[in-house]
């Protein structure tokens, strides 16, 4: 039998960016609330010798351990899904901030198509453009609703930028100017502007000067030590929730934090929830901690898997496509890419920044005409300088001896004479693409595995390939004696890393009956449960997700601090 | 070629970086490096013995000598001594091997090993039951037994060209072994060949940073602010063990 503690306002599950901005925002206002971390502590301290790229890049030092949990995957339902035994594709963060702390810090808003994709498209080319199997709708909020919550973000976390051309219009500008242009990157503006396309440098959430945000956090400028997705920032230079939110929230002395508190379930009578099981880690004891609002704020993952484990919300069903718990999961298409080899000239990329680069949207969203294509949205495309760590960057140009004499000489003269230019394509959702609970695969407490199932669509493999010629073309003008780029997509693959950017589960909308909580992210069925994250969105954008996380955490506080008011459904 | 510069660009020690980078939310210290990594009391001058120490991490914690060798030989072949610089054998790799599978890494620690098992697809990754010592174990003995076999030698007296027929009878799955996947070895001991060859020699390879130094790459060092706008240029590499000292 749980133990059972004092009652408290606000239960928030998983102190990372959602967790973190929530809890300043409540405790800022007077609530009392407890965040529970199944990880353990984090401060800037511990980065002390974190220019190791085999402990932290390799070894995966800041990830949640595997042998504890992990997830199961499967390309569709005729395959049996296996365990993710060892780190690949994606990366899950573990311990206080999250994947707040290793993420690289690139912070894009979603464009105004995002949020009304489905009306969009049927609009411009009618409803025959979207595929029977792809789940697109329309996100229940506007651009121009969610725009003040993306200034806010932005503003906590000192965003260096400029502004893009293509993109939704703007409130303020950033609060702090672009970082500094690398010659790698004039080389890519140079030629995107010969090309008549409309570079921009990439917002960053490395600070390109020291910043006091309006919580009054004060951190010092990024040094482009190159070190930062997969790993802490040794200075505080990169926003994460550590150094920003968390310490705010701990200031309001409303805010206690237990670490090594791994939720379990979500207790539920009639249609509230009551708070949460969950079991400490040092000890093994189960902890019931009973509380008025509970705020789901874990990984992608834990949110689908917490609500189905603990019977809240209706399980998506892929057969009759009714249920809404684990539907529209998405991910990243990343491999539509473009390395050019260079002869004669090299370049200082072991320098640089996880969020340095510049951007050309043209061709990402509807900001091109997709009449003759048979795909919708696309992908940014950039020119990035995140830092190139010597095990990792072993390039050779294609067809080359992947080792020995030859590969070798070829490694050793390309690590500082190669640049690529990427794309990073969006994410549709499709009827079968979803995520439930493993049948037979079990974390360390004997509670089941949440299952991927999912799948490349051609969809997918359309807009690679287009953004692959497009990075290609983008190189040709920059000079290289040798370009390498994807052919084909070929099928998801768990085994490489892509991108750290799952989506969707628990999505947002306008319709209970398609979507899982609404534009303030709180539960259709369930008034005082909030599910905070990505998990809320109906499909991945062209661009890294964490401002349209940050953004819809803040308006989750928002709605929270509503539902506390006037109870009920606060849209 | 770049010109060497004889400093390293960045102009702030770690130390006084650490004083100026602090940040406070209201007068309250959130973070930083303050205090507790700054030195209490400037370091007395102490005089350094200029005689060579010896290496005292290149002693085995878990392979056998024979695998040792089998493993010393296989990755110079993966990695060789060339005009560039030294190869696996000089930069300590099989060492750093020995040492990695002694530890976390060698027993597959903080991966998911839970049965059930079942033969997957290739997209889904691992899904055998061994750790990666038992797939060393195996992988060196079916080395030499492939050589005996083609050459009736053991993999370390055969010539380079015949060390490498083996590597690629590995590489290309020609083997037959049932109990492990001879491609999965190769491609594992090529991985750990590169990490050996490039990690902080603080594990035991990179040996002298040599790694490092055959690439221009400048190791861990504090800031690039000042050279990230500027062409390349070479940067005396230094390695965490200095970060030890500030």
């Amino acid at each position: 039998m749980a133990r059972k503690l004092p009652k408290v306002d606000v239960v928030i599950i998983g102190v990372g960016w959602a967790g973190g901005i929530i809890a300043s925002e409540l405790t800022k206002k007077g609530l009392k609330v407890v965040g529970l971390e199944r990880g353990k502590e984090r401060k800037t301290e511990d980065y002390f010798m974190v220019h190791d790229e085999l402990r932290y890049a390799l070894r995966y030092e800041l990830m949640q351990d595997l042998s504890k949990e992990t997830i199961t995957f499967r390309g569709n339902e005729k395959v049996r899904a296996l365990p993710m035994r060892q780190y690949g594709s994606f990366l899950l963060g573990d311990g206080l901030g999250g994947s707040g702390v290793h993420w690289n810090g690139q912070t894009f808003r979603f464009l105004p198509y995002d949020f009304e994709i489905y009306s969009k498209t049927v609009e411009r080319y009618g409803k025959n453009k979207i595929p029977a199997d792809m789940a697109l709708q329309d996100w229940g909020i506007k651009y121009d609703q969610l725009e003040p919550y993306y200034d806010r973000f932005e503003k906590l976390a000192g965003i260096s930028g400029e502004e893009n051309p293509l993109a939704g219009k703007r409130s303020d500008k950033y609060p702090t100017p672009p970082m500094k242009k690398s010659p790698a990157m004039e080389m890519f503006e140079k030629v995107t502007k010969q090309m008549k396309l409309h570079p921009y440098m990439m917002p960053s959430a490395n600070l390109s000067e020291s910043y006091k945000n309006p919580d009054g956090i004060q951190r010092a400028a990024c040094q482009y030590c190159g070190y930062c997705e997969r790993f802490g920032c040794e200075y505080g230079a990169k926003a994460d929730p550590v150094v920003t939110v968390i310490p705010v929230a701990n200031k309001t002395g409303n805010f206690e934090i237990r670490t090594h508190s791994n939720v379990r379930r979500i207790l539920k009578t009639g249609d509230k929830v009551t708070g949460v099981m969950y079991t400490d880690v040092t000890t093994g004891e189960d902890i019931e901690q009973p509380a008025d609002i509970v705020v789901l704020t874990s990984y992608v993952f834990n949110n689908i898997r917490l609500l189905l484990m603990s019977d809240v919300g209706k399980p998506y069903d892929p057969n009759t496509g009714t249920g809404v718990i684990g539907k529209n999961y998405a991910y990243q298409v990343i491999k539509g890419n473009a390395v050019g080899f260079f002869d004669d000239k090299e370049f200082n990329t072991f320098a640089g920044a996880g969020a340095l680069g510049m951007v050309v949207d043209d061709y990402n969203g509807d900001n091109f005409d997709h009449s003759n294509l048979n795909f919708i949205h696309g992908g940014m495309i950039s020119l990035s300088q995140t830092g190139l760590r010597p095990i990792q960057n072993n390039p050779v140009p294609g067809g080359k001896p992947t080792w020995g004499k030859e590969f070798k000489a070829n490694s050793v003269k390309y690590a500082n004479r190669f640049l690529s230019v990427a794309s990073q394509g969006s994410s549709m959702p499709f009827k079968r693409h979803y995520l439930d609970l493993d049948p037979s695969y079990k974390d360390a407490y004997g509670d089941p595995l949440i299952r991927i199932t999912f799948d490349f669509e051609e969809q997918d493999r359309q807009m690679a390939k287009f953004l692959a010629t497009k990075c290609t073309d983008i190189l040709k003008g920059m000079g290289p004696n040798h370009i390498d780029s994807m052919k084909d997509l070929g099928p998801y693959d768990i085994t490489t890393y892509q991108s750290t950017h799952n989506t969707g589960g628990v999505i947002m909308g306008a319709d209970p009956a398609t979507s899982a909580v609404n534009n303030y992210l709180q539960m259709w069925d369930v008034d005082n449960l909030f599910v905070v994250g990505a998990s809320a969105f109906p499909h991945n954008s062209g661009y890294n997700p964490t401002d349209t996380v940050g953004a819809l955490a803040y308006r989750a506080a928002e709605g929270i601090l509503k539902y506390r008011d006037q109870g009920g459904q606060v849209v | 070629m770049a010109e060497q510069n004889k400093e390293n660009p960045e102009s702030l020690s770690r130390r006084k970086f650490i004083q100026n980078a602090g940040f406070t939310v209201g007068g309250l210290a959130v973070g930083g490096i303050i205090g507790s990594l700054i030195p209490k009391e400037k370091k007395t001058e102490t005089k350094v013995s200029q005689q060579k120490s010896e290496d005292f991490n290149q002693a085995l914690m878990y392979f056998t000598p024979e695998q040792y060798q089998v493993v010393d030989a296989a990755t110079e072949r993966i990695f060789p001594e060339d005009d560039h610089g030294p190869g696996a054998k000089a930069l300590g790799v099989a060492f750093f091997i020995d040492h990695q599978l002694s530890g976390n890494w060698g027993f597959n620690a903080r991966e998911y090993m839970q049965a059930p098992f079942f033969r997957g697809e290739k997209v889904q990754g691992y899904q055998g039951r061994l750790n990666r010592r038992d797939i060393f174990d195996i992988g060196i003995r079916e080395m030499q037994n492939h050589s005996q076999a083609v050459y009736k030698k053991d993999f370390t007296e055969l010539s380079g060209d015949e060390q490498d027929a083996v590597l690629k009878d590995f590489e290309a799955d020609k083997v037959d072994i049932t109990t492990i996947s001879p491609n999965g070895f190769f491609q594992m001991l090529r991985s750990v060949t590169l990490e050996g060859a490039y990690s902080d020699p603080l594990y035991g390879g990179n040996k002298n940073m040599d790694g490092w130094k055959m690439k221009n790459y400048p190791g861990s060092q504090m800031a690039y602010a000042d050279i990230i706008d500027k062409d390349f240029k070479v940067v005396k590499p230094q390695s965490l063990k200095s970060h030890m000292t500030h």
